[in-house]
């Protein structure tokens, strides 16, 4: 008699910089606030006062995290919008039409700026070196700007940038300085005073928090135009009514990640070298961004070569692991990823990349696993590719692509 | 993006006829690698039909899917007949493509057609189907 075997599929998430799950602690912060404490933070009746001193009670929490005081929190509906109200709304064209930012920043950055360029502005791009690093010195070359804005560390390679030496530079040059830290809150040490920015954004989800509320840190005395215009919440610089119940997830997402950041980083860190060690152990794979304390604890990305990132994707989510590629392939725009291109990468090298990024429940024994699967996917993919690893691609072009599609 | 059909997914799973054929009777290469996809596609022919068919190819789940779908499609058939198989053919017998991976990945028809190309060019047959196979701009 055969016995039925089930195959219990070991679920693996390494995609946390794509997402993070709401912590239970977070949840359960959170929970009052839909139906029983659901009063609107403007209003002057006993709910609306308990919604109001949840909010603050929140700020206060993300104000933290980053040694900020109080109020300069700007709560927004995530780190989206914040980086536009810092782009669109920070800039003044009193001190200059010219905007600039690195040639790695998230589109969130990026786009506002290209908005900007329609509206007449000079746009600078700073390069990037072969890890993905901001060089200080071109920064300061391009310091007389209206607004510079550099993330702290890079979505896709984990890239730490020297942010307190180009925030120097960008003030030299009266510029307003804004720094994206969706990434690096909660994961490495964010203190505004010490990188000397003006302006910063923060997102809950990235550090299991709700989605759909971020903030912008807003130093005392710089000047902020606000982009969306209506009841003069937030300090008249973003209305709407405030989304308390996320908010006051993201207030506990922060205070947890303070918390833990120390013995996190760590964790993570060890277990990151340890999934890198056994990546780069597959033939033809490559590291992409910086090693060690200048790349964000939780991130891998690697390019291995001859085959597609889409493919290792699929492959690997077959095997219950949830990872992400710089694959045009996964893109909505059909372009491989512009930050490994800035890094001097080939396209085809940008197309075989996948990012693993760890998290709070990342285990060793889920680390092993993911390289197991990964070494396996990779060497059946490239048993289907005409290509062997290491060989040279570029100016390789058989035409095909571009054939109108008929019928 | 928009998400493969389960036929698709299939495919790229369990990719049929993957391999390269030595003595190939012709050969079709199409794509670029800096766009991420690659096909070599191999026949046999015996009897005026595709005796036997093999793809080598780098790309994504689509152009997987494509590749071992053609593979399917063309087995069997005559050159005439193979070089009628579309692009819309092989992504109608996948249940579909998302729409941006038409234009990009869709690649397995363009490698049938070089491959028979090649066949008759080896052969000195004139391309009586050539009109058929359009040429990159």
């Amino acid at each position: 008699m055969r016995v039925k075997q089930e195959v219990i599929l070991m679920k693996v998430y390494l995609d946390h910089a794509a997402t993070t799950p709401v912590d239970p602690r977070v949840l359960a912060e959170m929970r009052p606030f839909f139906s029983q404490t659901f009063g609107n933070a403007s209003s002057l009746h006993s709910f609306g006062r308990e919604a109001k001193e949840a909010l603050e009670l929140a700020r206060a929490r993300v104000a933290k995290l980053i040694s900020a005081s109080q109020d300069e929190i700007i709560f927004t509906s995530g780190g989206t919008e914040a980086d536009n109200l810092a782009v669109l709304g920070g800039v003044d064209s009193a001190r200059g039409k010219k905007v600039v930012c690195s040639a790695v920043e998230h589109p969130a950055v990026l786009e506002p700026c290209a908005e900007l360029g329609r509206r007449g502005f000079e746009r600078v791009l700073l390069p990037v070196d072969r890890e993905g690093i901001v060089d200080v010195h071109v920064a300061g070359r391009a310091r007389v700007a209206s607004l510079v804005s550099v993330m702290h560390a890079n979505n896709e390679v984990g890239a730490i940038q020297p942010i307190a030496e180009i925030a120097k530079f960008a003030h030299d040059g009266d510029a307003v300085f804004h720094c994206d830290a969706v990434q690096s809150a909660g994961k490495i040490p964010v203190d505004v005073r010490k990188l000397g920015v003006d302006l910063l954004t923060l997102s809950s989800h990235k550090i299991y928090g709700p989605k759909g509320v971020g903030a912008l840190y807003l130093r005392k005395g710089v000047k902020l135009k606000s982009i969306v215009f209506g009841g003069g919440h937030e300090r008249n610089l973003r209305s709407g009514t405030e989304n308390v119940a996320g908010i006051v997830g993201f207030g506990k997402a922060c205070e947890l990640a303070l918390r833990e950041m120390p013995r996190e980083s760590r964790q993570l860190s060890a277990l990151r070298d340890r999934l890198l060690k056994k990546l780069l152990a597959i033939d033809g794979a490559a590291l992409n961004g910086p090693r060690g304390a200048k790349r964000l604890p939780n991130n891998v990305n690697v390019s291995f070569g001859a085959i597609e990132g889409e493919g290792i994707l699929l492959g690997l989510d077959d095997a219950g692991i949830a990872v992400s590629t710089g694959s045009a392939c996964s893109s909505k725009k059909l372009q491989p990823s512009h930050v490994l291109l800035a890094m001097g990468r080939r396209p085809e090298q940008a197309h075989g990349s996948v990012r693993y990024t760890l998290g709070r429940s990342t285990t060793a024994k889920q680390i092993d696993f993911t390289a197991r699967k990964t070494a396996e996917v990779v060497a059946r993919l490239r048993r289907m590719s005409p290509f062997k690893p290491g060989e040279d691609l570029s100016g390789v072009d058989f035409g095909g692509h571009h054939e109108e599609y008929v019928e | 993006m928009d998400f493969y059909s389960e036929k698709v997914m299939q495919h790229m799973r369990k990719p049929k006829n993957v391999g390269e054929i030595k003595d190939a009777d012709g050969v079709g290469k199409v794509g670029n690698p800096a766009c991420g996809d690659v096909m070599f596609l191999y026949i046999k022919v015996k009897n005026g039909r595709i005796a036997d068919i093999k793809f080598k190819t780098m790309g994504c789940g689509a152009a997987i899917a494509t590749s071992s779908m053609i593979t399917e499609l063309a087995k069997g058939k005559t050159l005439e007949e193979a070089l009628k198989l579309s692009r819309a053919d092989v992504a109608g017998s996948l249940g579909g493509l998302p729409p941006v991976k038409m234009h990009c990945s869709n690649l397995a028809a363009g490698a049938l057609h070089a491959a028979i190309q090649d066949y008759l060019s080896k052969k000195g047959v004139a391309l009586v189907a050539a009109k058929r196979v359009k040429k990159r701009r």
